[in-house]
């Protein structure tokens, strides 16, 4: 049961205007307003205008991911150890490990990752495989336009990700 | 040849056609300039650039979309009324245009040995020729959400009918302040009247009625409830696509058009120039367009300023403050010219 002077809330208004005070002060927040919009002409845009301009990205930005190899020895860094794939949880790596051949090495350690795909697709970008590798073998890169049209397309193999990434964005510089 | 009012000024019929076809052209070729400007303007007063993408500054914007209005399948709903459903948007577009003829873009001038004037047609009884097409329009706007049969058109339609014929009586009454000022109906005689003094001085209360009640009477923010895309979709042009929007569309530009010519040739004094600077007659009709771009940029102002009005605020503040106030005017203005 409702109890009017409990369940009711009375609602305070201030003292009724009369019109004339009303149309005066709809009259000058108008004229507030349109001195609003007008300073926003004045400012000027702020609009990145994207596929010529783009946003830098901070250093530690997690775009698409990119293997390394050792610069002196040219060898791969990753050993083939699976711990990126465990780590992952898309569950969007592939690891394939085989042993190294000593006369053709491959990798610098024992084994080799004879299969390295990337589903990007499935990838959230977490950084985990990163965290993960006892190599540093794969860190992510800066690269964010990865679209494409077919999802089989996304998948990127050892040779993809092994490739000098293009530098399609912009660092974002220190202070910026 | 039926008479349908006096003309003041009349030329032979070839020039009339001639005059007809140039005022259509110019209009018609200047209005996807101004979707393009409202546009970029908008987008200005939001902080971004509004269309640049097609062609230099957005300006070929207009033209991929009237291709792909134009491609569009004429679709109608299963519920609609069919031969009302067409003849709307006609109507809308037809009344729209109808009233440019009226519009005074300058003085009579002689342009190879012809005496011409520089406007469609001058009548002795301009602004209730101008009324009258407004009054066929809302035919246009009202059949268009009927037949639709659909709900949010109807509703629409139902906001429209209510709105403008509440906000065409303080549009009007707003006018007959200049008219008892100037003592003629004709728009031409009344921006002769102004080469003295322009009416937005002593008619300066009968201004801001005039434009209050046609920022209702083009269903233009703060008063677009008769289209409110956040409520009604679309309004009364819910169910219109391909060219039937786009004659919808150019209407509510047109008509914006007109309005400001009007507030121009009663207020702004028309083709003249202020303190008294005497232009050539060939510079008349840039004057007059100068002035009406001042207001249309005010229409679009006004659109990135004001929110939509709630309906029951739309009504009241049309026939207890607006009206009240153009009666007012109108009487104050009656008994300074009588004494």
């Amino acid at each position: 049961m409702s109890v009017p002077e409990l369940d009711v809330i009375q609602v305070v208004r201030g003292p009724s205007r009369s019109p004339a005070a009303g149309a005066y002060r709809t009259f000058g927040e108008t004229l507030r307003g349109l001195k609003t919009t007008f300073a926003r002409v004045v400012e000027g845009t702020h609009t990145i205008q994207y596929p010529e301009e783009k946003t830098p990205v901070y250093p530690r930005f997690r775009g698409r991911h990119k293997l390394h190899k050792f610069e002196d020895t040219g060898l791969e860094k990753c050993v083939g150890c699976s711990l990126c794939a465990a780590a992952c949880p898309a569950d969007c790596i592939r690891v394939v490990a085989a042993e190294n051949d000593p006369e053709d090495r491959v990798s610098a350690g024992e084994r080799y990752a004879a299969v390295y795909e990337i589903n990007l697709s499935r990838c959230i970008f977490c950084g985990y495989c990163e965290v993960a590798c006892p190599f540093d073998a794969i860190t992510m890169g800066h690269d964010y336009e990865m679209s494409d049209y077919t999802r089989s397309d996304l998948i990127f193999t050892k040779e993809m990700l092994l490739a000098e990434p293009l530098e399609r964005t912009p660092l974002r510089r220190e202070g910026e | 040849m039926i008479a349908f009012a006096d003309v003041n000024f009349y030329e032979s019929w070839w020039v009339q056609i001639i005059k007809a076809i140039v005022i259509f052209a110019v209009i018609f070729g200047i209005l996807p300039v101004l979707t393009v400007y409202e546009r970029k303007l908008l987008g200005r007063f939001q902080h971004r650039y509004g269309p640049n993408r097609v062609g230099p500054y957005g300006l070929l914007q207009p033209m991929a979309e009237i291709v792909k209005f134009a491609r569009k399948e004429a679709s109608r709903p299963t519920t609609s009324v069919g031969w009302l459903f067409r003849l709307a948007p006609a109507l809308a577009i037809l009344t729209a245009v109808g009233a440019l003829a009226l519009i005074p873009w300058g003085g009579v001038t002689t342009i190879f040995g012809q005496r011409v004037g520089l406007y469609g047609i001058d009548v002795s009884i301009g602004p209730l020729y101008v009324f009258a097409l407004g009054g066929i329009s809302f035919y246009g706007i009202m059949l268009g959400g009927w037949a639709s049969g659909s709900k949010y058109s109807f509703l629409g339609a139902m906001r429209a009918a209510a709105q403008l014929i509440s906000y065409e009586v303080s549009q009007g009454l707003a006018l007959v302040g200049v008219i008892m000022t100037s003592g003629t109906l004709s728009l031409v005689g009344i921006v002769h009247a102004q080469q003295g003094m322009w009416y937005i001085v002593p008619q300066f209360a009968g201004f801001l009625i005039f434009m209050c009640a046609s920022f209702a009477e083009t269903n233009r923010a703060p008063f677009d409830l008769v289209e409110a895309d956040a409520e009604l979709v679309a309004g009364y042009f819910t169910e219109y696509g391909g060219t039937g929007f786009v004659a919808f569309l150019f209407s509510e530009y047109v008509n914006m058009m007109v309005v400001s010519a009007i507030a121009v040739t009663m207020f702004l004094g028309g083709w003249t120039l202020p303190f008294g600077i005497v232009s050539p007659v060939w510079c008349d009709p840039i004057v007059v367009f100068a002035k009406m771009m001042i207001f249309i940029t005010f229409f679009i102002w006004i659109r990135a300023t004001l929110p939509r009005l709630r309906y029951d605020q739309l009504m009241s503040f049309g026939w207890k403050v607006l009206l009240p106030l153009a009666t007012l005017n109108l009487l104050v203005t009656a008994i300074v010219v009588a004494s």
